[in-house]
């Protein structure tokens, strides 16, 4: 296959405004020919809005967009030539699968005979041949996404653009969609916007991440840097830093921090933040071990949910702050054990810092 | 850089209205508005503009003078004019009220899904559909002196001598009821069903019975709907016209409003008047829908749970 | 049903309300069959009529015949009539999809400041009976020489039926997902190939819908023609109503025959009509489930 290869696309300062909300505040984003980049945060961030500033089907209220040095932010969206796929995967419920997909190469005015190669390519690539002459309504989900996905990447657009591709999935399809997906692109290379509001998604899914919380970036980076590293109590809580506890400071050097009131010897942490007299420590649940070790303290055992392989608890220190953890071996309501956590695995943050909401925790 | 900021006060206006939907796209209303505009709104101020000048000879203008409310004071001084007002509501509003109490209880029997359904419905469009012209043609034949219906009560013993059951108040209420009431009962059935069965359901675990899930959960859920549907009844049943004519009494009992703007028009080719008349009856009518609104909007009318 | 134990009361008033209940539901049945009844007896008796040589009292004519509708036919000239009906029905379809579909295409995809006067505006000429703004218009129309010909009669009903096709339009574009467009302009679709490829068969079920309910509407629209027609535009049933009001100078049988072609006529729309719609739709807007 031939390749409409970028080298790269620049976003600088795009803004967008709805009855004077800023919905994406001074977006500054540079990404590479065939890199996947998955724009994360919750629902409201101004994720969307940022994808669809790039379509152009929504006008920038500031900023520029260049590609390879061609301002492309004042083009209409059908003069851009990126693919899309949506949410709801918005297929022409009037066409077989074939002229869905077909649509694209149709309107780029692309000799018939190409064009019916180029999408057998596509039905091959998405594994639906088969199912070619079938109408959208008879096919299932996954399958109707399968189309919508052959529809965005059949022209071989400079820019893919996904739209929460797999959020109206179910959780066994959503897993194999997202393979698929990372497949698609190991084979065509194609530069990829993927919006998402699931970490786990976006993690497994992309070379690099934008955290996004009301219109501002929180955090730019790889998977492994964005997950291990929050810069933010809010990225914190979104990669999964569940308990958040707010507690007094006690010593601060240059580098880590003891908080009072967890353990005996108080709870060492690594500090990402200027602090005042309070503080916030963001611990993964899987980051506790049952037993003895460094910021070792006692609870009692509350609620347990079973998870296959681990137990997913919660328990209650003796000075009544909750934790959640998870477990390897048998806990029940009321016992009493010793968990602890490594320094370096505990994040303290300024207490102001926002935090990120609860139902994404 | 420069040509953006040169540029940027007019794209701005230019996002500022589209932020508030307005572009290009509403220039596809503009066949429409020009329309409702000359063929609606025109006519209507026309028309009320002309009520105000009355038309010299006329009868209102020899009792009143030629000043702009000549007419109105004609209408409302003369007996055989004020007097179809009451006649056109004491015709109108028992009508409607019927359609819509008898629709109820029969709608909700037949709210859930059951063979036939369909075919019952389609039955009930007929009338609506063969109009008031046919339907008083068919009550003449129907109920009259000799048709069918008198026949069968004499012939079963209920009563002795034909009942007069056409030509007078009677046969105008049989003829609105039998176009209105399948129109009412097809709207109050469709309110019915957009009110998502489950609320019963949930009611009925609550304890409640029949009566209760009816008075407590459907009533309150339907009563916007059927405040709608009464005022649509009404509408149709107030500007009640051929059937007066028909199968009514159209010198006396059964003069409606309708009857006197049209005999102005076109019979005493008194424009103004007619118009007069027929603003006379726009605003009658529009007071008795404002009341049932006014009554709806202190009703809840959020979302019935239905997905329709 | 319910099994609670722990209200006796409402079990104890179970038992009579179950027998109750019965009554109620003979009444609904028995009042529908009664509709029914009297209206097959309106209908059937001027089916009936339309065929009798003679009917004076009796339960059926004295003898049969289709006699009346020759005599109707010629004496009415219902050729004519036909096809005044029949041409102003099309010209209203048309010029109202035309006119309605744009407009509720945009009243769909847009809010606008200004848009509940605009949506008051389409809803008045359907909420306000047809002899009240019918005067005021009939006394334009002839103002402007248009009254008493067939455009007089095609514009006074384009009234109400360009507003009823961007009633029944505007939630049949609001269903279409707005995603669907913006999905064929990614593909590099321009406008006009997103109305024409896109749209445009997506709107046709809507639009047949549309075009039907205004066809019968206009055919059974009585009053607006009635007040607009000259005599040699009247459509059907305005000249039904005419030779019902002249009774007496014509056979009854004859006006009866004629009601019949009339009554068949709207059958046929309404059968036609029934394919693409269903029955409660011909009153609302309000879908039903199904």
């Amino acid at each position: 296959m031939s390749q409409t290869k970028i080298s790269e696309l620049r976003l600088d300062q795009v803004s967008r405004e709805f009855g004077g909300v800023r919905a994406l505040d001074g977006l500054d984003l540079t990404i590479t020919g065939g890199e996947f980049v998955a724009l994360l945060g919750p629902s409201g961030c101004g994720k969307s809005t940022a994808l669809n500033c790039l379509a152009g089907l929504l006008p920038l209220t500031g900023g520029t967009i260049t590609l390879d040095d061609r301002r492309i932010d004042t083009l209409q969206p059908e003069q851009r030539g990126f693919g899309m796929v949506f949410q709801n995967y918005a297929l022409f419920p009037h066409m077989s699968v074939r002229s869905n997909i077909g649509f694209g190469l149709r309107m780029a005015k692309v000799p018939k005979g190409d064009a019916r190669r180029r999408v057998e390519e596509a039905l091959t690539l998405v594994q639906l041949t088969e199912h070619a002459d079938k109408f959208p309504a008879q096919l299932s989900g996954g399958q109707q996404q399968r189309v919508a996905i052959a529809r965005a990447i059949v022209l071989e657009p400079p820019l893919v653009l996904m739209d929460e591709p797999l959020s109206n999935l179910d959780a066994k399809l959503r897993l194999e969609m997202r393979t698929e997906i990372k497949r698609i692109h190991q084979t065509l290379g194609l530069t990829t916007i993927y919006v998402t509001h699931d970490q786990e998604e976006a993690l497994s899914l992309a070379d690099r991440l934008v955290l996004l919380r009301k219109g501002r970036v929180q955090q730019i980076g790889s998977p492994e840097h964005v997950y291990t590293e929050p810069a933010n109590r809010f990225v914190a809580g979104f990669m999964g830093y569940r308990n958040e506890l707010e507690l007094p400071v006690g010593s601060v050097n240059e580098k880590t921090v003891v908080l009072d009131g967890l353990g005996a010897g108080g709870l060492t942490g690594v500090r990402r933040d200027d602090l005042g007299e309070r503080a916030v420590a963001a611990i993964r649940p899987e980051d506790f071990t049952v037993g003895a070790g460094p910021n070792a303290t006692e609870v009692t055992v509350e609620v347990v949910e079973y998870q296959g392989r681990e137990q997913a608890i919660q328990a209650r220190t003796d000075d009544g702050v909750d934790l959640h953890l998870r477990a390897g071996t048998r806990l029940a309501p009321g016992d009493r054990v010793t968990v602890s956590v490594p320094p370096e695995r505990v994040l303290v943050f300024a207490a102001e810092s926002p935090a990120a909401p609860e139902e994404v925790a | 850089m420069a040509s953006s900021a040169v540029a940027s006060p007019r794209i701005a206006l230019r996002h500022r209205l589209a932020e508030r939907g307005v572009d290009r796209t509403l220039l596809l209303l503009l066949p429409a508005v020009v329309f409702v505009v000359a063929l609606f709104i025109y006519p209507f101020v026309y028309g009320l503009q002309l009520s105000f000048q009355p038309q010299p000879g006329s009868e209102a203008v020899n009792r009143y003078g030629s000043g702009p409310f000549a007419d109105y004071r004609n209408f409302f001084a003369d007996p055989y004019l004020r007097d179809t007002i009451w006649t056109t509501l004491k015709i109108g509003l028992p009508a409607a009220l019927f359609n819509v109490l008898a629709s109820v209880p029969i709608a909700y029997r037949m709210r859930g899904r059951f063979r036939g359904k369909r075919t019952i419905t389609t039955i009930l469009v007929v009338p609506i559909t063969l109009g008031t012209v046919l339907t008083a043609e068919g009550l003449l034949a129907f109920m009259g002196p000799t048709g069918w219906f008198n026949r069968i009560l004499m012939d079963v013993g209920i009563v002795d001598h034909p009942v007069r059951l056409t030509h007078n108040y009677w046969g105008v209420v049989f003829s609105l009821v039998i176009t209105g009431f399948p129109f009412a009962f097809l709207l109050t059935l469709s309110y019915l069903t957009g009110i998502d069965p489950t609320l019963e359901r949930a009611a009925s675990t609550l304890g409640a019975n029949w009566f209760q899930r009816f008075r407590h959960i459907t009533l309150p859920l339907l009563a916007p709907g059927l405040a709608i549907t009464f005022c649509l009844s009404f509408v149709l049943a107030f500007s009640v016209f051929p059937s007066a004519i028909m199968v009514g009494e159209p010198a006396r009992q059964t003069r409606v409003i309708s009857i006197a703007a049209f005999h102005a028009a076109f019979e005493q080719y008194d424009y103004s008047m007619a118009s007069a008349i027929a603003m006379i009856m726009g605003a009658v009518e529009l007071i008795v829908i404002g009341l049932v609104l006014g009554w709806r909007a202190r009703l809840y009318r959020g979302a019935t749970g239905g997905k329709g | 049903m319910t099994t609670l134990t722990e209200a006796p009361p409402a079990a104890e008033e179970k038992a009579p309300r179950r027998v109750a209940l019965r009554p109620g539901a003979w009444i609904v049945w028995g009042a529908v069959v009664f509709f029914l009844l009297i209206l097959l007896g309106v209908v059937g008796a001027v089916v009936i009529d339309s065929f009798g040589t003679k009917w004076f009292g009796g339960w059926l004519p004295k003898g049969w015949t289709t006699h009346w509708y020759g005599t109707t036919w010629k004496e009415f000239d219902l050729g004519s009539v036909l096809t005044v009906t029949l041409e102003v029905a099309i010209a209203v379809v048309v010029v109202s999809v035309i006119v309605g579909v744009p407009a509720a295409y945009a009243l769909a995809r847009r809010d606008f400041p200004g848009k509940r006067v605009l949506m008051v505006a389409f809803l008045l000429p359907i909420l306000i009976p047809p002899i009240t703004y019918g005067v005021p218009l009939a006394t334009v129309l002839y103002k402007f020489h248009l009254a008493g010909r067939l455009s007089g009669v095609i514009l006074a009903n384009l009234v109400p039926a360009v507003p009823f096709v961007i009633l029944v339009m505007t939630p049949f574009i609001e269903q279409i997902d707005p995603k669907i467009e913006a999905a064929a302009r990614m593909c590099g679709a321009k406008t006009w190939v997103i109305f024409t490829r896109i749209l445009g068969p997506l709107l046709i079920p809507g639009m047949l819908a549309a075009a039907i309910l205004v066809l019968v509407r206009t055919v059974g629209m009585f009053e607006l023609t009635f007040l607009t027609a000259g005599a040699d535009s009247q459509t059907l049933v305005v000249a039904l109503y005419y030779s019902v009001s002249a009774a007496g100078i014509r056979a009854q049988q004859e006006i009866d025959a004629m009601a019949v072609i009339y009554t068949l006529s709207m059958l046929v729309l309404l059968v036609a009509a029934l394919r693409f719609v269903n029955p409660t739709q011909l009153v609302t807007q309000i879908k039903e489930r199904d």
